[in-house]
């Protein structure tokens, strides 16, 4: 298979893990009416990716931002109707990847002003895909460690994800899924270096900065 | 001038609109419109479409309209081009076309000015961005699997400029299914109108060329069945045609198992 890029569509998923569910509480009222059925898929745009070593600015109004340490699948060829049992043959590298928010306690509607703000994804370079049964993410912030999370608690593993959302969207080489998110990640603010580490195969990191002042704005020729 | 990408012959041209239903290569070239395969009219970036952008819609899903814009994204994969098909899963119930003005972005953008946002604009053309009402959850609701399936946003076949829209705010939108028409709507009811999206969208991320709006559609839904040839149509922009397909015909040469049911 030929090394791949990062070069295409992110997307990612939320409440797949026990503790997000545990953590958001009862789903049978308003505005949810039930539990998610599907996958609950996000899209980051291209705007949002950085590499490690960003430095990313606060968005205008912004005291912090979510920290969203996960893992990505990088596709390494067209993937559609996978079946679990070989959906990770379409697979060839993993990222590790924060998936920065403005907080939003609402899964309700799409998330795209506090989702897709230029740099709100910081992202790695591509690894060798590692046993994901029971990596651990690690996150830390100015050097104290704020979280840390097992892909051992992901409600859809990474196989299942992938055949579930390959059954009614192609996923084109380049592509990254991402496996989920916590529900209210830490939390980190302006001047905050990040740090995002699973022992063994990598690290991540990034720093936060305070809004940017007017100079880059307007329509570029 | 209107401007299309086609395939022909092996190759991708960039096409322009000529007399008598036919397109105009590069190379002087005519071809009926018919004999072409249309692919989406720019290789496009990201890709914004927006919920209940029309008043009269959004009471017609029982919705109160938004206070800001409701924008979901969608993929590379949804986008097809003109007199393609879209597939018609076998365990929907309720699959609807929506007539969109679509908004190609041709500058790179960010914090645009509300005054100056169509100058960030390349042009106009036609989508139709299907939906599939089963798969509907309230999880970052339109969910991807109602609105990001494979070949569900049918879009072209031009790409009008800009300058030849002089009021992208008053444009006709025309559905036809099997020559009826079925839903009827002007983008002069548009809650947010396209600067206000622009400078929207711009304040929090910068917009850059082949990005698309998908501005969002007027009352009149219909359940489109397989067979069913869905025509799209926006004053002074262009005619959209689509047609609806079931599983047995989509995947009649497929290797793989029948479609999963869930």
């Amino acid at each position: 298979m030929i090394t791949q890029n990062v070069g295409g569509t992110v997307y990612g998923v939320i409440l797949n893990d026990t503790v997000s569910l545990q953590k958001i509480g009862a789903l049978d009222a308003p505005p949810y009416h039930g539990a998610p059925k599907a996958p609950a898929l996000y899209i980051k745009p291209a705007n949002t990716r950085v590499t490690s070593g960003a430095s990313v600015t606060l968005p205008r109004g912004a005291s912090t931002l979510e920290v969203g340490a996960t893992l990505g699948l990088v596709i390494g060829r067209a993937a559609a109707r996978l079946d679990a049992a070989n959906a990770l043959d379409a697979v060839c590298g993993v990222v590790l990847a924060a998936d920065l928010s403005l907080p939003h306690a609402s899964y309700y509607r799409p998330a795209i002003r506090e989702k897709c703000f230029d740099g709100s994804l910081p992202i790695g370079e591509v690894l060798p895909l590692p046993d994901l049964s029971a990596l651990v993410l690690t996150t830390e912030i100015d050097g104290k460690i704020v979280d840390q999370r097992s892909l051992a608690e992901l409600i859809r593993k990474p196989a299942q994800l992938l055949a579930d959302v390959s059954e009614f969207m192609t996923l084109a080489a380049g592509d990254v899924l991402l496996v989920g998110v916590r529900y209210q990640a830490p939390q980190a603010g302006k001047g905050s270096r990040v740090r995002i580490s699973a022992a063994g195969i990598g690290s991540l990191e990034f720093s936060i900065a305070a809004e940017k002042d007017a100079a880059n704005t307007g329509v570029k020729p | 001038m209107k401007r299309g990408r086609i395939a022909y012959q092996g190759a991708v041209h960039q096409v322009t609109q000529a007399t008598d239903r036919r397109v105009r290569l590069a190379d002087g070239r005519l071809l009926n419109e018919s004999e072409v395969d249309w692919l989406p009219p720019v290789v496009p970036g990201t890709i914004f479409a927006l919920g209940l952008n029309y008043a009269d819609h959004a009471r017609e899903l029982a919705f109160k309209p938004p206070e800001v814009p409701l924008v979901f994204l969608k993929g590379p994969n949804t986008p097809i081009g003109h007199r393609a098909q879209t597939r018609r899963p076998a365990d929907a119930t309720y699959m609807h076309y929506e007539c969109e003005l679509a908004v190609v972005i041709g500058k790179t953008g960010y914090r645009v000015a509300k005054a100056d946002a169509l100058d960030l604009v390349a042009g106009y053309t036609v989508a139709n961005d299907y939906a599939i009402r089963d798969y509907l959850e309230n999880y970052y609701r339109p969910n991807l699997r109602v609105k990001n399936r494979d070949g569900c946003t049918p879009i072209g076949p031009w790409l009008v400029d800009r300058d030849d829209v002089p009021n992208p705010m008053a444009l006709a939108l025309t559905t036809r299914v099997n020559d009826v028409v079925t839903q009827q709507g002007t983008t002069a009811d548009m809650i947010f109108d396209v600067a206000t999206l622009i400078e929207y969208l711009s304040s929090f991320m910068t917009l850059n060329p082949g990005d698309i709006i998908l501005t969002g559609t007027p009352e009149g839904l219909a359940d489109v069945k397989a067979g069913d040839v869905v025509e799209s149509e926006i004053e002074g922009i262009c005619s959209l045609q689509s047609t609806i397909v079931d599983d047995r015909r989509f995947f009649a040469n497929s290797e793989k198992r029948e479609a999963r049911a869930a």
